[in-house]
Formats: structure tokens, sequence, C-alpha cells
């Protein structure tokens, strides 16, 4: 039966090229989605850039990096923008202190320690924490931590704001970022990894911080950054409760006004486009910017240097 | 030094009652280094092995053999209690460690790790450089060595290692072949000074030459521990084991779930040309499935 068609030779293979236009339209639409993302931030990058540049040509770079006055509205105008930066380092020092120890351990736990049904439930449940909206974290900390706890209860020298409520309801916030993105990390690392390390008579704290941390430190690294990187740049938490005062901020019960609480300020206010106190506004979110991506920098850094990859 | 338990005193064990010397094993006095007493394993409900009877004595190479799915590794890790990482694992029967139930209420399996250590099919070389690899099980075992580097060079040089790494102690130990990461594997496990090694299926992922080298190497091992390998290449039993068990999978009639069972136990010279079962002879003579 087959034989016939066996023994004549088999037509030639057409390997000819053919058209796929399912393919063409998927290439183009993620090649649109892509060059979009891009076209927006750098569109973004320039509207910074470019009232920054008419702000840098009436106030020195100088004397806005390190003047140590911040009086934009005031007559005899000054640009110094160190007392924002005090403000926004105690602030996210503060958020930090309690969020990387608090974060990470929460994440060692889920990962390493906790029953399985332990984390189905604990991992939502601190993913839902992360969507709370910030206004209400901000209203929590004028209104309770700071009022409450720290002037009723505690009796702390302190007014009305101060960095150590902002930062340390701010740190709350971050709590559930590094957790969950560190737990994921340390859930990647190998289940062999563990057996190898419980094999040599190690404990499970042992292996947990000798073999998955080090072995999971990528991860974490970005989680703290970008633990960082939402400290650095939250805005309703602080605009609330550290204060609308730029001044230099010497410790944590002082209050003081942060780069982007003296943004959310200032925007609110009525400034021409095109003035100089208009120009401002950029000119600190351009200092943002950069911070940010200086600590990003640094983490990449930081991984390289240190990962134990596997 | 046998003492497994948190508590830091040992009770006499010699004569211990609960020894049982098994008629297929070669009658001895001594206490067998490992020794399974009506041994059932479950995953949650499943019952993976049943009623496994079987001994390892000291400075002897026993092998585990049998068809895939049939319990082996399972046999193998709850020797060193690794199934308690595996949760709904759960052990019936008595497993003792020179005569000491592992499974007592009192015992601490981080101890009885300690003393019984394990290399896995896949080599798990930690993301670390090859010294710290060795260095990493002393360290958390707090052992106190007079210099870390001897004990490494020590270890590695045991495990056929040390000539190809002594050069780059400080790289990544992933940087290794697959059998250069297996001896060091090896070589970390030795360095914990245990009294077992536990390997399951160790030559698996090697060719031929690294197979051999670890063979050559388990003898070398066998004058100062008791090794029990699990393995699916019949060569290497007969080549390297003392005592040979061969588990197979039998199918329950209501359930249909496939339970382990230990087949026949014995020296490997008798396993391998006069089994006593037809099962055991079949899968010899690679007629089965
Ligand atoms: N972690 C686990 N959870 C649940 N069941 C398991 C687990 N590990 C093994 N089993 C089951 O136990 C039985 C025995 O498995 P085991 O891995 O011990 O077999 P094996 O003899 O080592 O097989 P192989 O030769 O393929 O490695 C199998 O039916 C398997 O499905
Ligand atoms: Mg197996």
């Amino acid at each position: 039966m087959t034989s016939v068609t066996a023994r004549t030779t088999p037509p030639t293979p057409d390997l000819r090229r053919r058209p796929r236009p399912g393919d063409i339209a998927a290439r183009m639409g993620f090649r649109f989605a892509a060059g979009l993302t891009i076209a927006i931030t750098l569109g973004i990058l320039i509207a910074l850039i470019v009232p920054s540049v008419e702000f840098f040509s009436e106030v020195p770079v100088n004397e806005f990096l390190f003047g140590t006055r911040w009086a934009p509205r005031f007559a005899d105008a000054s640009f110094g923008v160190v007392p924002l930066i005090t403000a926004t380092a105690w602030t996210t020092a503060i958020a930090l202190f309690f969020a990387i120890p608090l974060g990470l351990g929460a994440a060692i736990f889920m990962s390493e320690f906790a029953h399985q049904r332990t984390r189905r439930i604990l991992k939502p449940v601190l993913e839902v924490l992360a969507g709370i909206p910030t206004v209400v974290y901000g209203y929590f900390a004028v209104q309770f931590i700071q009022a409450v706890v720290f002037r009723d209860w505690l009796k702390l020298e302190t007014g009305s704001f101060s960095v150590l409520s902002a930062g340390f309801v701010m740190g709350i916030m971050i709590i559930p970022t590094i957790a969950s993105i560190s737990e994921d990390a340390m859930s990647a690392v190998p289940n062999s990894l563990r057996q190898g390390s419980a094999a040599l008579g190690a404990t499970r704290r042992q292996t947990a911080l000798k073999v998955v941390f080090p072995a999971a430190l990528s991860g974490i690294i970005a989680a703290i950054v970008l633990g960082v990187s939402r400290a650095v740049g939250e805005t309703m938490i602080v605009a609330l409760a550290a204060g609308q005062q730029a001044r230099i901020v010497g410790g944590p019960l002082e209050a003081g006004q942060t780069m982007t609480g003296f943004i959310a300020n200032a925007a609110l206010g009525d400034s021409r486009v095109g003035s100089l106190e208009y120009n401002t506004l950029f000119a600190v979110g351009l200092l943002l910017f950069v911070i940010t991506l200086l600590i990003n920098l640094v983490s990449i850094w930081i991984v390289r240097r240190f990962r134990e990859a596997y | 030094m046998n003492d497994i338990r948190n508590t830091s005193v040992a009770p006499e064990r010699t004569g211990s009652t609960n020894t049982i010397v098994h008629a297929s094993a070669r009658p001895s006095l001594e206490v067998p280094v490992l020794d399974c007493d009506s041994v059932s394993i479950f995953y949650d409900d499943f019952r993976a092995v049943h009623d496994v009877n079987f001994a390892c004595l000291r400075n002897e190479i026993t092998a585990l053999i049998g068809p895939s799915g049939c319990g082996k590794s399972t046999v193998l890790r709850s020797f060193n209690r690794m199934n308690d990482l595996i949760e709904g694992a759960r052990v019936e029967g008595a497993i003792t460690y020179r005569g000491e139930d592992i499974y007592g209420p009192e015992v601490d399996a981080i101890e009885v790790r300690r003393r019984i250590g394990m290399v896995f099919q896949k080599p798990n070389p930690f993301p670390k450089s090859i010294y710290d690899n060795i260095a990493y099980g002393p360290r958390v075992n707090g052992m106190k060595v007079d210099s870390m580097d001897d004990l490494v060079e020590e270890a590695l040089t045991r495990a056929a290692l040390w000539d190809e790494v002594k050069d780059k102690l400080k790289q990544s130990a992933l940087g290794l072949s697959g059998g250069q990461q297996q001896r060091l594997c090896i070589a970390r496990t030795i360095a914990v000074q245990p009294e077992v090694i536990l390997m399951d299926e160790p030559c698996s992922a090697l060719d031929p030459i690294a197979t051999l080298r670890i063979e050559d190497l388990m003898q070398e091992l066998r004058n100062d521990y008791t090794i029990v390998i699990v393995t699916h290449n019949m060569q290497q039993a007969a080549r390297v084991a003392d005592k040979t068990a061969f588990f197979t999978a039998e199918a329950n009639d209501t359930t249909g779930d496939r339970t382990g069972v230990l087949v026949e136990f014995g020296d490997t010279a008798t396993i391998f040309e006069s089994p006593h079962d037809k099962r055991t002879e079949d899968y010899i003579s690679g007629r089965f499935g």
C-alpha cells in the first residue's frame, strides 16, 4: 500500500519563510509597550530638568546643595536645601531602623520556620498591609503615635510633629514590602542547600542565617533598596506628621520638613508657572531623583560584591 | 561520644536488649551501627515503606537497591532524621544507632545528623568558596579544631580532591565540575567526622570515570566509616557493597497505593549470585518491569 509512495522520491521540503501575522503583531505590541515606558520616563526626566536648569541659572548649585537656610518664599529668599535633607535623612533612617530588622525577621520566620499553613495566611495579610493608603498611616502618626503615645503616655518632650513619629510609622508601612520581597528571595533558595546544611548537623537557625540568607542576599538587598526608595520618596506621612517648618533637624523628637514634604506643600500653593518658586519644586524633585539613583547604584555594587549565587 | 540526647549522661548500653541480629546477617557479637526493627514510614496517610528489618555493621558498606519508588531514599533519610524536614513524614518502629533509638523522645535530630552524615544524589555545594564549604560543618558544630586549614586539607585529601583544588580554595565551589562537586560534598561530610555516611545515588550525575573515583573513595572510607548507599547501578552495588538490601514496591489491593517492602537482605555475593527470592533474581537479572 505505502510501498508505491515510498519508492517515489519525496517532494523537496518546503522550508520557505511563512507569513506569521500573529507573531509580527505581538512583537510590534511589545516593542510599543517597551518604547512607551522609556519615552514616559525620559519625558518625566526632561520635565524635571528643564525647570531645574532655569532654577540653577538663578541660584548657584553650591548655594542650593550646601546652604543651611531654606526659605524660598520669604522676601529675603534663601535656597539652601540642607534642612530638607536632614529631615529626609532622619525620617528615612528611623523608618529603616524599625523596618529592616522587623521586615527581615518576618521574612526569615515565614520562609524558614513557619509551617506552610501559617505562611499561607501570613503572606497575604502582609501584602494587604502594604496596600493601606499612606494618608491613613499619616493620620495614625499624628493623631495617635505623636499625640497619644509620645506625648500623653510616654511624656516625651516633643511638639505636635516629630520626625520620630513620621519615621516610625513609615517604617511600619515599609515592613511588608521588605518582608514580602525578601521572603520571595529566600523561598527561592533551593531546598537542596537546606538539606545539605541540615545533614551536617546545622540547626535551623544556622541554616537560615548562614546558608539561606547569604544565598538570597541579592533579593534581600533589592527589598531593602525598594524600602529605602519608598522611605525617601514617601510624601503623605511626612507631610502630615513630620512638620512643615524647614529647619535643620538635630534629634528624633524635633519637627522638620522633608524634601517630599516641601514639594507637597508648595505644590498646593499658587506659585506661578515659570516663577523661581515654581522652579524650586523641580530642583528639589531632581535632587530626590538623583539620590534614589545613587542608592540604586550603591545597592548594585553591594550585590556584586557580596552575593553568593546559587 | 555516642550520646545523642540532649542530656549529658549516657546510660550503659552494652548488652542492650533491643538489638536484633537478623538471620540473614552474619551473626555478630557487635552491636550494629544502624538497626531497623519493623520500620514503616508514612507521608501523611500514605505508607511509603512497610515493615523493614535489617542492620548495618561497623566498617561495612550496605547497598540499598530496587526499582524506582520502592522507598530506598525514604529509608535512607530516616537513618539520620532528614525526614523531619518533610512535613507529614512519620516513622513507626525503631531505628537504633549503636543501640540508641534515634526517634526517642529525648533525642536531638541535630546530634543524630552530626554523627550520621549524608551525601545527596545531586551535588549540592553551598554557594560559598571551596574552603568555606568544608569549614561550614565544623563551624556550625562548634568543633574545636587546632587549625581549620589543616582540617580542610585533610578532608579534601581524603575525598581525593585536594590536588585539583588546592590552588583555588577561595574560589566558588560552583565553579567545579559535577564530579568534583560531589567529592566536595563528600569531603564536607567527612569534615565533621561522622561515624556513618549515607549516600543517595551519589554517582547518578557522574560519568564512569568520576563514578569509579567515588567508588574507590568509598572503599577507602570504609576503613573508618560505616556507609549506606542507595544505587540503581547493579554493578556498583556488586563492586562496593558488603551487604545488599533489595526493596520492591507492592500495590495494595484495595487502595492501589504502592508500598515499599524489603524483599531480601544479605551478603552482596549471595544476593547477586544465589538469591533466595524469585523477585530478587528477576530484578538482578534484569527481568524486572
Ligand atoms: N516528600 C515526599 N512526600 C510525599 N511522598 C513522598 C515524598 N518522597 C517520597 N514520597 C513517596 O514515597 C515513595 C518512595 O519514594 P522514594 O523517593 O523513597 O523512592 P526511591 O526508591 O528512592 O525511588 P528512586 O529510585 O526513584 O529515587 C514514593 O511513592 C514517593 O512518591
Ligand atoms: Mg531515591
